[in-house]
């Protein structure tokens, strides 16, 4: 029998979507396995344990040190999400619990704009308010007179805004799945709103709250050029928050023009992208993890 | 007693303020950007490409860096369009319903989504060692399309998945094959979300900058061929404020504003776009 | 998927308690009347789970039957198996036939769109096509190589005309098909079944979302088609069974509990379990 031409078309574009759908599976293994592969010069020259711990950069002597910029990616994000955890959750309690349909809508959209500027904007603001504010108010109020404002801190309070939308919206989701019987039960036995909110919500929606969390972590971890731009890229263990910092985005973004001249300093590079893509890795797991509890509790 | 209505009043008072600060980050940056860009802006900056001297202050504009963006944007959301469309409709056409591996797939995009710009550059990187390609517009928009494609295919996927299955069989039931069904019915019913989902690409890929410092380069001139390097808009922004000199600090400024409004215009338009298209959408 | 006629030898045994409820294969006649649609130990599992067990059925041409029984008895199912869209799902597993004009659908050789076009299907909920009027009704003539403009107005009326659609569309042609109300696209989808020419009306539930006058109409529709169609519809409303059905298969956990006459299963049910159900005992 001959097929007419729409069943053969049918049968021809099913097998090229099934083909182009492997190859988009397989993207993720590519990435791994390409930086991995591009790494493997520098890890068989240099001990893993070693590039992790030690803390001197000299690429022209082949010393590779990471320390201080793993631990400047590590504290950055860290301040980040001190800043934005606490915000997020009590900015989504509001939209989600409190606010009328109207605000909560007008609200998410002025995030979901907030999470579309480009990372230079954020960079090129950071410049112009934040690391003067630090440098001229917030420093001196701690006793730090000498201080540029390029600093850990500055890429934090960036970053943190940078976070914002992308935890929010994850909480909301979660909170969306917290079921009105369950509110409605405390409330019902005298609990007030927030005691409700704190004490059943919350509670309830703990795991997926920790999820949105990571996923921030994840987001903070890897961002480049608004960092580079306001954390000074010094590459020294910062001891305080108003130290400069030089966290793994920006040696990577910056030292990419010279990375093929010195030997081993382009494999040192794709190391870097690769610590980093791992570190994510395991972040977005760890969050996939708590998400499906959340599932799991709500069902 | 007394505590625990202070305690309400207390965190009712919290709330609103964690959600003013947060709203009003963005008012503050937007304005930041127009107060400081407003004043350097002129019809040079936009119709010019940088003459002699343009880094020490002199006559130019920044007119390569916004054709450069868009030509990055657009080759970029192409290509992740023409990515995302097989790969959407493998996902919910042809694939069983509860296909492992269209699970797989939609994992495997979210976790892509995740990944950092500066790996996707160090990975576009590799790509060109691999293909023998120079820091290239090209090699600018494989990188940035991948960057881009996880975000669309999974808005388009969220899209066509809530679409009912009836649909489907409607369709089907009527003789259709599972491509003509696709095209003729999903598509369609899915289009105010595809395009919401191109221009969410297109916004990220104008604004990306980590990923293109690899791949795309940095020239003074309008790019003639998709082979040739070509200036964006954040690179052009993040080499002029690195400038000792305070005019090409100001354009900086200036350069921010239009990739700020550029980026307004394109996420206020999905939103009113998606809106239009809805006529033939069944709810 | 399996199909097989003679594999498990003990299924067949299994069958033969039931044989006194098994017509006579097709071709030849069922209380005088010829079969359509000849289903025959048709089993279907989804994981662990048993949806259909061992069901075997004759449905009569040109006449309406229909499958009642209480929600989740795989009624549903056994009408999807019968245009093979219950074949898109993963871990689904089929075994038995089907047999429409005497051939296995589920056989190797079956060009599946050329046997659905025989088939048309109403959904529980109207499920218009995101197009026009006009182009819902033309969608399945010109997939099917209709193309000429005169050939597509001619028909466009005539099956409007038979859905009793005509004089409320007609000035509205190209407007979208989700203006309509409930009731107008529903009947819209029926004129689109009809315009593949099919021979067999499959109905899910058809008037489950419809207000009552609409579902009257429908009602109404379905019994004068079936001088040319033969109509096969799951209904969850006895009383509706009761009006317009010719010929009732009573369904219960998967299998087919009695199936006869409309009048003879409902006045004088021989299974208990029929009983309490047309009773109103169980639902």
């Amino acid at each position: 029998m001959v097929l007419p031409l729409r069943i053969l078309l049918d049968k021809v574009a099913g097998k090229s979507v099934l083909c182009l759908s492997v190859l988009i599976g397989s993207l993720l293994f590519l990435i791994v396995g390409g930086l991995y592969f591009k790494s493997l010069p520098i890890l068989e020259s240099h001990s893993f344990w070693d590039l992790i711990s030690k803390s001197i950069w000299k690429p022209g002597k082949e010393q590779f040190g990471f320390l201080p910029y793993i631990l400047s990616t590590v504290y950055i994000t860290i301040i980040s999400l001190t800043i934005a955890v606490p915000l997020c959750i009590l900015c989504s309690v509001y939209l989600s619990e409190y606010a009328s349909k109207r605000v909560k809508s007008f609200v998410t959209s002025l995030v979901d704009i907030l999470a579309g500027i480009p990372s230079v904007i954020f960079g090129i603001w950071g410049i112009i308010m934040i690391v003067p504010f630090i440098s001229d108010t917030l420093a001196p109020a701690f006793g730090q007179e000498d201080t540029t404002g390029y600093s850990i801190l500055a890429g934090g309070l960036v970053l943190a805004i940078m976070v914002f939308p992308i935890v929010i919206h994850i909480m909301l989701e979660v909170l969306r799945t917290v079921p009105v019987e369950l509110r409605e039960a405390s409330l019902s036995l005298g609990a007030n709103k927030w005691e409700t909110i704190k004490k059943v919500v919350l509670r309830k929606a703990a795991p997926g709250i920790i999820a949105a969390i990571v996923l921030g972590f994840s987001r903070a971890f890897g961002e480049t050029l608004a960092v580079l731009m306001v954390v000074g890229n010094t590459a020294l263990i910062p001891h305080s928050i108003f130290d400069a910092g030089y966290p793994l985005p920006a040696l990577i973004a910056n030292n990419y023009g010279e990375m093929m001249s010195i030997p081993l300093y382009d494999s040192a590079l794709m190391f870097a992208s690769f610590l980093l893509l791992v570190v994510i890795l395991i972040f977005n797991v760890a969050a996939r993890f708590f998400m499906m509890r959340v599932e799991r509790r709500m069902s | 007693m007394f505590w625990r209505k202070f305690e309400e009043r207390l965190f009712n008072f919290l709330i609103r303020l964690a959600t003013i600060i947060i709203i009003g980050c963005l008012f503050v940056i937007v304005l930041t950007i127009v107060v400081k860009g407003l004043p350097a802006m002129s019809w040079d900056m936009i119709s010019k490409s940088p003459s002699g001297g343009f880094y020490l202050g002199k006559e130019g504009g920044v007119l390569n860096a916004i054709v450069g963006s868009l030509y990055l944007g657009i080759g970029a959301s192409l290509f992740a369009l023409l990515l995302s469309i097989p790969v959407v409709v493998y996902m919910n056409v042809y694939a069983p319903t509860h296909s492992k591996f269209a699970q797989y797939i939609r994992i495997s995009l979210d976790i892509l989504y995740g990944i950092p710009s500066i790996v996707y550059g160090a990975f576009g990187f590799l790509i060109m060692i691999y293909l023998g390609l120079k820091v290239s517009l090209l090699a600018g928009i494989v990188t940035v399309g991948l960057l881009v494609l996880p975000i669309m295919a999974r808005t388009m996927d969220e899209v066509i998945r809530t679409i009912p299955k009836e649909l489907t069989e409607a369709s089907l039931s009527l003789g259709a094959t599972k491509w003509e069904t696709a095209m003729k019915v999903l598509l369609r019913q899915a289009f105010p979300g595809i395009l919401t989902a191109i221009l969410l690409g297109f916004g990220r890929a104008i604004g990306d900058a980590a990923s293109v410092i690899f791949t795309t380069g940095f020239t003074d001139n309008v790019p003639e061929s998709i082979l040739q390097p070509a200036a964006t808009l954040p690179l052009a922004i993040f080499f002029q404020l690195g400038s000792p000199i305070q005019e090409v600090v100001n354009r900086a400024y200036a350069s921010a504003l239009i990739l700020t409004i550029m980026i307004l215009v394109i996420s206020i338009s999905s939103r009113l776009l998606s809106r239009r298209f809805n006529k033939n959408i069944i709810k | 998927m399996q199909t097989s006629i003679n594999e498990p030898m003990e299924k067949t045994g299994n069958a033969s308690q039931h044989a006194t409820l098994i017509q006579p294969l097709n071709g030849q006649s069922l209380n005088g009347v010829k079969t359509h649609i000849s289903v025959r130990n048709l089993n279907i599992s989804y994981g662990n789970s048993q949806i259909l067990k061992n069901v075997s059925i004759d449905i009569p041409d040109k006449k309406i039957t229909a499958i009642i029984g209480p929600s989740g008895c795989g009624k549903t199912t056994l009408l999807k198996t019968f245009n093979r869209l219950i074949e898109s799902s993963d871990g689904i597993k089929i075994e038995g036939e089907v047999l429409v004009d005497g051939e296995n659908i589920y056989g190797k050789n079956v060009e599946v769109t050329n046997m659905r076009k025989k088939m048309g299907l109403l959904s529980q909920r109207p499920m218009p096509l995101p197009m026009s009027i006009y182009d819902n009704i033309a969608y399945g003539m010109r997939i099917h190589g209709i193309r000429k403009k005169s050939i597509l107005n001619e028909r466009v009326t005539y099956y409007l005309k038979q859905a009793s659609l005509w004089n409320e569309v007609k000035d509205r042609l190209h407007q979208p098909a989700t203006k309509l109300s409930i009731g107008q696209q529903q009947r819209l989808c029926l004129a689109r079944g009809l315009a593949v020419e099919p021979e067999i009306i499959l109905g899910d539930e058809p008037t489950s979302a419809l207000d009552p006058i609409s579902s009257q109409r429908i009602e109404e529709k379905f019994v004068e088609l079936k001088d040319q169609y033969t109509i096969v519809m799951v209904t969850h409303i006895l009383r509706q069974a009761r009006r317009i059905a010719d010929y009732i298969v009573f369904m219960y956990l998967g299998e087919i509990v009695e199936h006869g006459p409309a009048h003879e299963l409902l006045e004088n049910p021989r299974e208990e379990m029929t009983k309490e159900y047309v009773k109103g005992v169980i639902s």
